[in-house]
């Protein structure tokens, strides 16, 4: 080692380092990869649950605006909803909210915040609020039966009046705009879907 | 290098004296990110000690055959890489503490803890010995997180590894858990370790 040219011992090592980390890499993905997506597909069937009324199983339909989650009854004709992610940036990066939406009547049946980097103790009471220590999940439960039409509206300092209107968090308004706002953008396209496929099935 | 020092001294020393927060001010990024829970620190603690076991272990067996020019390459490689099986660990075992910790996991890849030790210890040092140095080091750093945890969380939620321990009566100091109760902590911390310092110099 020590009579080789000082280039192709740089080489030789630096080469050997990569294979070595590779070698490692490859081998604990085998080993994590089933797991991991275990947990996304445990989470991701729990948020369903959270989100629509109860179901006996769901249908997934993959359409070109992504993911729809169709709640069945027992004998898959009758719809009790669908469920879909929607995404879109917060105060401060990306929220992802499972969505649970029951067509027939224009309203949501629920929705659940899987991922948020909000601001703690602010922001973050869009998922918990542990200020409110009877009803912490009150802020997102505010979404169940909320009427999608015309539009659903975050109002200040006041208790909702009409059926649209969601009550915003004293001090994190703009993250309780921002989901509201990432729903109904997210709406709008699943119901032009389901508008195109004339009613939902 | 030129005067023997015991293994203890090697592994006491990151406890206080050469504390990596404390007294080095090293990895101060996740000390300060993730410390809003005591939970938090303990995971992010564990996560970097492991890093900084497993690229010292590589780094130190390695040392005479890594070239001085490319030595900074190496190191990162070979950090990056245990940094990710440490991310995956806890993504394929403790989900709910992977998503809380976010993208602070990959950015251990920049904690100059690990790399300092690295540059300053583990390439000129036996495995044992260095083994021995980041040890001491990984465990100075956890402790320093869990107080920091323990400190913000209690004053900020009212509790302590998510029990709660502070009844109706208190309410929690929401600046706690934000980005300046951080600084604030430790900078308390900081002055309190240098005030016993300077007190045992003095007696």
């Amino acid at each position: 080692m020590k009579n080789l040219s000082l280039s192709t011992r740089m080489i030789l090592v630096l080469t050997l380092i990569t294979i070595m980390s590779g070698a490692i890499l490859a081998g604990w993905d085998l080993y994590t990869k089933p797991k991991v997506e275990y947990h996304r597909e445990q989470a991701l069937q729990a948020a369903i649950a959270d989100v629509l009324p109860p179901y006996d199983h769901y249908d997934v339909l993959n359409t070109e605006q992504g993911y729809l989650y169709v709640g069945k009854e027992k004998d898959s004709t009758a719809s009790v909803g669908l469920a879909f992610m929607a995404i879109g940036s917060g105060f401060q990066g990306e929220v992802r909210i499972m969505v649970g939406y029951d067509p027939d009547k224009r309203q949501l049946t629920g929705i659940k915040v899987l991922e948020q980097i909000e601001t703690p103790g602010l922001g973050t009471k869009i998922v918990t609020d542990p200020s409110n220590k009877n009803d912490p999940l009150w802020w997102s439960a505010q979404f169940e039966g909320v009427a999608v039409e015309p539009e659903i509206v975050v109002i200040k300092n006041a208790k909702p009046v009409n059926d649209y209107e969601i009550q915003g968090i004293t001090g994190a308004t703009i993250s309780s705009k921002a989901v509201v706002r990432i729903i109904n953008d997210r709406l709008d396209v699943v119901q032009d879907l389901i508008n195109q496929a004339g009613g939902h099935k | 290098m030129a005067k023997p020092v015991s293994l203890k001294a090697e592994f006491v020393k990151g406890l206080w004296n050469e504390n990596p927060v404390m007294a080095s001010l090293l990895g101060l990024c996740p000390t300060l990110a993730v410390t809003n829970a005591a939970v938090n620190g303990l995971a992010m603690g564990l996560a970097t000690t492991f890093v900084l076991l497993t690229s010292t272990l590589m780094i130190s067996t390695m040392r005479n055959l890594v070239p001085h020019q490319v030595r900074i390459a190496g190191y990162i490689v070979i950090i990056a890489t245990f940094v990710t099986v440490a991310d995956r660990f806890l993504a394929a075992f403790f989900p709910e503490i992977s998503a809380t910790l976010g993208p602070y996991i990959p950015l251990i890849v920049v904690n100059c803890l690990i790399l300092g030790r690295q540059e300053a210890f583990s390439s000129r040092n036996p495995v044992g010995r260095s083994l021995v140095d980041s040890l001491g080091m990984g465990l100075g750093f956890i402790m320093v997180l869990i107080v920091l945890g323990s400190i913000r969380e209690i004053l900020g939620s009212g509790s302590i590894f998510g029990v709660t321990v502070l009844g109706d009566w208190f309410s929690p100091w929401m600046v706690m858990i934000l980005p300046p109760g951080a600084f604030l902590t430790l900078g308390i911390l900081i002055a309190l370790v240098n005030w016993i310092n300077s007190r045992r110099i003095a007696a």
